[in-house]
């Protein structure tokens, strides 16, 4: 309960100044495409040079929760994900914008961001020793396995056809290997020094998502226009509220697997939002509703992406080990303060500690009055003409992908991944598996090769990768998840030929 | 957002400034490209010890850092070598040995010939940590543990030909031992956690992170790749105290170049005025304060130090 003694300090005028401050700008930051939470905080921590060290950490606290969840505005309502958080959201949420229900969508995520974010900080308050053992409880052979339960997800994830997601996981994969191998030191697939690096994750988001928008915007002309007009529904806060409260289970399922991945250092914040958004919908009685605009989808898709920002600080808080590269950014933050983070932090500056996590649990409350405010305002975007809109989309699309690391290769590789996914989508791919075998391919890849390495000089890769109860405990999650989407694919192809027998 | 604004301004003055000479130089703020990422160890003391730049005692012209991460800080360094405009007004930061030895593995478009250094900022040594529960407790317990299970004893760090990889190569050449070097993927950080968690038995790491680690009780040092003992340390030996001939050639050295082909003039005034700017209490204070031991050096200083570099690594390279 010591953190209750210390919810005064983030009251001063100061402070709560620096928080709403952080906030208000978080939003606007994480709105932008291309501005991830990572580079959120690593602009801002030049300003805190000149602030006490509480007053640093608040102002990169409250940043850090909020571009998290104003991510969430680009994603539904322009279909461009900000940070990797947010793909899962744009699934259902940009559809619901498509049909008017853009408001109704941006209030569903702000409110599900902020059950999920309580929650999550929640967490990092009471259960901070227990998590820590828990993070550090996963090896190289538990991250393959983890990393390969992600791939299972991908066949089933937003595709008509489970083979042509598992075709565009594939592609996605592919993708992943291109650069320079930092464990092997092999050079794969680099034809151009814009390739060198690799395939910038945020990069690739942008052209994967916005660029096919943008193609299919120009196709369809500036006459169509007029009649493609979108009305704009009025949706109350209220009504917003009711609707959560009806949907405990996609809440649920988003927070708990939300906090349980965002604490696993390397693996977490990217994978959440999907694999939350995956298992939600298989649980889910109304499953063919999903990738349709359907108010489950978005919501377990933020509450997981908000209620991972708390967990992933604990190895970072307890352990000194940055989980994230949020967290790594945020270590510089301590740093330059002179704070190490681990036992001397909670022990010597526990006013630092617990009002920079009381300041994340006030900023989710924040984030979440600023984001229903401004809800129904930004919903008009969709009224805007389609021609007007495509400029504007490709204009951030260019600006978002070069600003990731000052790079005009990355704008090449979004334009170029952009076109390919316009007809990629023609033909029923779709790009969310892409993204999550982008995502996917280097942890599997480097966690076997270091733990085929380490496996090599102990005692075999049988023994590493196959005993040990966490490992037993991931197959079986891994087959299960198999299983379980092959008896689906099964199902659903009887239906269909019953559905033809009966035409 | 700021480096873009400074980008742009740049990008404006580059059209209106015409040729610059020497004695109105900076007339225009400096772009410092660093290549890693926003956030970890050498853009935080980029920054730091740049930003008294603007003082009119410095530069009087602020220096903005540009990002230019990837695949180990070859991205950057291409840039640089390849791209930049040599006139001054666009400076790298330098990582030795990473850069040296990447360019003796081949695959990139730089050498040390294809930059001029202009002063030195700081130096930090890897050390070797154990888990805190480690029976080990001396470089000589880690060394007969490898002698008796040749290849079997797993250590990990940041990734290859960076400066722990350089350490565990010299570690094994002076010791005559085959260990299991074991590259992460995710730089020191995630070398640490595999230590501190039991990944691996022993790990190569830097001495501010490693620093801070065992101040947390979760980590032992047990010795300095270093030519002395370090400040932060002055309990631990250096590995030469324990009898193996192992010099300072894996210390990661971070400072300031400059492209090939920038005019001389520019080049003497930077190395008069850069280590002057290092020395301002202000960076000093903020460098102790995050754990960054600070090694201030001069252009000529740097010159040898990159041609010692350039000549220990290749004969330790040789054999890969």
């Amino acid at each position: 309960m010591e953190f209750l003694y210390y919810f005064g300090d983030v009251f001063t005028p100061v402070s709560f100044g620096l928080l709403l401050l952080g906030t208000i700008g978080g939003l606007i930051l994480g709105a932008t495409p291309g501005l991830s939470p990572t580079m959120a905080v690593a602009l801002l921590i030049p300003f805190t040079f000149h602030l006490a060290p509480v007053q640093g950490l608040i102002l990169l606290g409250a940043a850090y929760t909020s571009t998290v969840a104003g991510g969430a505005v680009s994603a539904i309502l322009l279909k461009i994900p900000g940070a990797p958080a947010n793909i899962a959201t744009t699934l259902d949420g940009h559809t619901m914008a498509k049909q008017g229900k853009g408001a109704q969508a941006l209030q569903l995520s702000f409110l599900a961001s902020a059950v999920g974010g309580v929650i999550g900080v929640l967490l990092l308050i009471f259960l901070t020793p227990v998590l820590a053992q828990w993070a550090l409880a996963f090896g190289p052979s538990h991250l393959f396995w983890l990393a390969i339960l992600g791939v299972t997800v991908i066949g089933s994830l937003d595709s008509a056809s489970v083979v042509k997601g598992l075709l565009s996981g594939c592609i996605g994969l592919w993708l992943a290997t291109i650069g320079f191998d930092d464990i092997m030191g092999a050079q794969r697939f680099i034809f151009h020094p814009a390739l060198g690096g690799g395939i910038n994750i945020i990069a690739a988001l942008i052209g994967l998502f916005a660029i096919p928008q943008v193609l299919t915007m120009f196709a369809k002309g500036r006459n169509a226009t007029n009649a493609e007009v979108i009305e704009v529904e009025k949706h109350s806060i209220m009504d917003a509220v009711r609707e959560i409260l009806r949907r405990p289970k996609a809440l649920s399922i988003g927070t708990i697997t939300g906090s349980v991945i965002g604490l696993i250092p390397g693996v977490g914040g990217q994978i959440a939002g999907l694999v939350a958004y995956d298992q939600t919908k298989k649980f889910s009685s109304e499953r063919e509703k999903f990738g349709k605009g359907h108010s489950e989808g978005v919501i377990a898709a933020e509450s997981a992406n908000n209620a991972m920002v708390g967990p992933s600080l604990v190895p970072l808080l307890t352990l000194s080990i940055p989980g994230s590269p949020t967290a790594a950014v945020l270590l510089g933050g301590l740093l330059i303060h002179g704070i190490f983070p681990g036992t001397d932090l909670f022990d010597n500056h526990p006013d630092v500690a617990w009002t920079f996590i009381n300041s994340m649990l006030i900023g989710q409350i924040l984030m979440c009055i600023f984001g229903l405010y401004v809800a129904g305002l930004a919903a008009r975007v969709a009224q805007v003409p389609q021609s007007v809109m495509a400029a504007v989309v490709l204009g951030l699309a260019v600006f978002g992908s070069y600003s990731v690391q000052s790079s005009m290769g990355d704008v090449y590789v979004m334009a170029t991944l952009g076109v390919m996914m316009y007809f990629l989508e023609r033909f029923g791919f779709s790009a969310a598996p892409l993204v999550l075998g982008l995502i996917l391919g280097p942890i599997a890849e480097a966690n076997f090769i270091q733990g085929s390495m380490i496996a090599g000089a102990t005692d075999g890769m049988a023994s590493y990768f196959l005993t040990g109860a966490l490992n037993i405990v991931l197959i079986a999650i891994v087959i299960a998840s198999i299983a379980y989407s092959v008896w689906m694919e099964l199902r659903s192809r009887r239906y269909t030929s019953k559905e033809e027998i009966m035409a | 957002m700021k480096h873009l604004l400074a980008g742009a301004a740049l990008a404006l003055m580059s059209l209106t400034g015409g040729a610059a000479t020497a004695e109105d130089y900076p007339e225009r703020p400096i772009m410092m490209m660093v290549s890693y990422g926003a956030g970890g160890a050498t853009d935080f003391q980029a920054r730091i010890v740049t930003m008294t730049a603007g003082n009119e005692d410095a530069l009087g012209m602020p220096i903005a850092i540009i990002n230019k991460p990837g695949a180990g800080g070859r991205v950057g360094w291409n840039w640089l070598a390849t791209q930049a405009e040599a006139d001054g007004y666009t400076l790298g930061a330098y990582n030795i040995p990473h850069f040296i030895a990447q360019s003796i593995k081949g695959g990139v478009e730089y050498s040390a010939d294809s930059f001029e250094p202009i002063a030195n900022w700081g130096a930090d040594p890897a050390v070797f940590v154990v888990g805190k529960d480690s029976p080990m407790n001396s470089m000589e317990d880690v060394v007969n543990y490898a002698k008796e299970n040749p290849g079997k004893l797993t250590f990990s760090g940041a990734g290859l030909f960076v400066g722990h990889h350089i350490a565990a190569l010299q570690l094994e050449k002076a010791a005559g031992v085959k260990m299991a070097y074991i590259p992460t993927k995710g730089g020191g950080a995630a070398a640490m956690k595999a230590v501190i968690a039991g990944d691996v038995m022993g790990g190569v790491n830097n001495l501010s992170d490693a620093f801070r680690a065992q101040e947390a009780g979760n980590v032992k040092i047990l010795g300095v790749f270093d030519l002395e003992r370090n400040e932060f340390l002055p309990d631990v030996p250096t590995l030469k105290e324990q009898g193996y001939d192992i010099d300072n050639a894996s210390v990661n050295f971070r400072g300031v170049m400059v492209p090939k082909g920038t005019p001389q003039e520019v080049i003497d005034k930077l190395a008069a005025s850069v280590p002057e700017m290092f020395k301002n209490s202000r960076v000093a204070g903020k460098m102790k304060a995050g754990g960054s031991p600070m090694h201030i050096m001069t252009r000529e200083e740097v010159q040898a130090m990159w041609a010692a570099r350039q000549e220990t690594l290749q004969e330790l390279l040789a054999g890969l």
